[in-house]
């Protein structure tokens, strides 16, 4: 379980960690702890599945990504085997079974619009496809995934 | 724009950070490039954007936030900015876009939110509808997690 520590460390390191030479000193010196302590249960945090990754979150747009959420309506049977082909491609990000007609929906980045029309033109073609929405955004207004822990 | 460089740090940093006292250091070492230009070009990107943050990411489901629905509105164009304003004021939303509807799927406005129970996400979803004065929307909860990875940029193998 977590501890009183864990949570306030997982609350401060979800916004930026310093860019400077030592930052796990800087974010121990606004808990109150050593460095070496606030290593240690970030590891333990990271180890136990309760972090997913720690590092730079870049912009995809600005790294000259282009984006866009796919939802396919895909006959229940061929979902596993959907789902498998879809995974496989390295720009698919998230892919999650959703309630409803469209019941699969990936996010997808590629880096130019060819290599995106590509891969949507093979999902198209899978077995057990019924329909595939293309649904790019036309206005981003918020990413941005933190949670609170008390 | 990016130089070779850029793209080569930026494809590093896709591994985590290392743990360890400088960890700056020890991915600059791998680049071979010294700790001071890493870190400049880091400051760089967060400046220009590029980059959002230095962070974690965590694992919602194993910090108590179990449920996520990806909820999909028809909100008129008009009213885009104001909608999109008071939605993204909630914590639960985290996500939150203008998409293209498609014909037979009319939704043009989407958010995610995450809750500790469905029960929680319904409710708030009922509430920025109530508020809002928006019918047209429908939630979908994911019923299965088939993949979820950060983007590895500029990796190997992309066409």
């Amino acid at each position: 379980m977590l501890n009183d520590f864990d949570k306030r460390l997982l609350n401060i390191i979800q916004s930026d960690i310093p860019l400077v030479s030592r930052p796990f000193a800087a974010l121990a010196e606004r808990l109150g702890a050593d460095e070496g302590t606030v290593i240690d249960r970030l590891r333990f945090l990271r180890d136990n599945g309760f972090i997913r990754r720690i590092g730079p979150f870049f912009d995809s747009g600005r790294l000259g990504y282009v984006s866009t959420l796919v939802a396919l309506a895909v006959e229940p049977d061929a979902l596993p085997a959907v789902a498998a082909a879809v995974n496989a491609y390295p720009g698919v990000t998230h892919n999650y079974e959703r309630e409803g007609k469209y019941n699969l929906w990936f996010a997808l980045l590629s880096p130019h619009m060819a290599a995106q029309e590509r891969v949507l033109a093979e999902v198209a073609g899978l077995p057990g496809i019924k329909r595939l929405l293309n649904l790019p955004a036309t206005k981003k207004f918020k990413v941005n995934v933190r949670f609170t822990l008390e | 724009m990016l130089d070779d460089l850029d793209r080569k740090i930026i494809a590093a940093l896709q591994d985590d950070l290392p743990l360890v006292p400088e960890p700056y250091k020890a991915v600059a070492e791998r680049l071979g490039i010294g700790e001071a230009e890493l870190l400049a070009r880091l400051a760089g990107y967060r400046e220009r954007g590029e980059m959002r943050r230095m962070g974690a990411v965590l694992r919602h489901r194993e910090i108590g936030y179990a449920a996520n629905a990806l909820c999909a509105w028809q909100v008129p164009a008009d009213r885009l900015d104001e909608v999109a304003a008071k939605m993204t004021a909630s914590a639960a939303v985290t996500h939150c876009y203008a998409r293209v509807p498609r014909d037979g799927w009319p939704y043009n406005f989407y958010i995610m939110l995450h809750g500790h129970t469905r029960a929680e996400c319904s409710r708030l979803a009922a509430e920025l509808a109530a508020e809002l004065g928006l019918g047209e929307f429908v939630m979908l909860f994911s019923t299965k997690e088939w993949k979820k990875t950060s983007m590895r940029y500029f990796g190997e193998g992309e066409r």
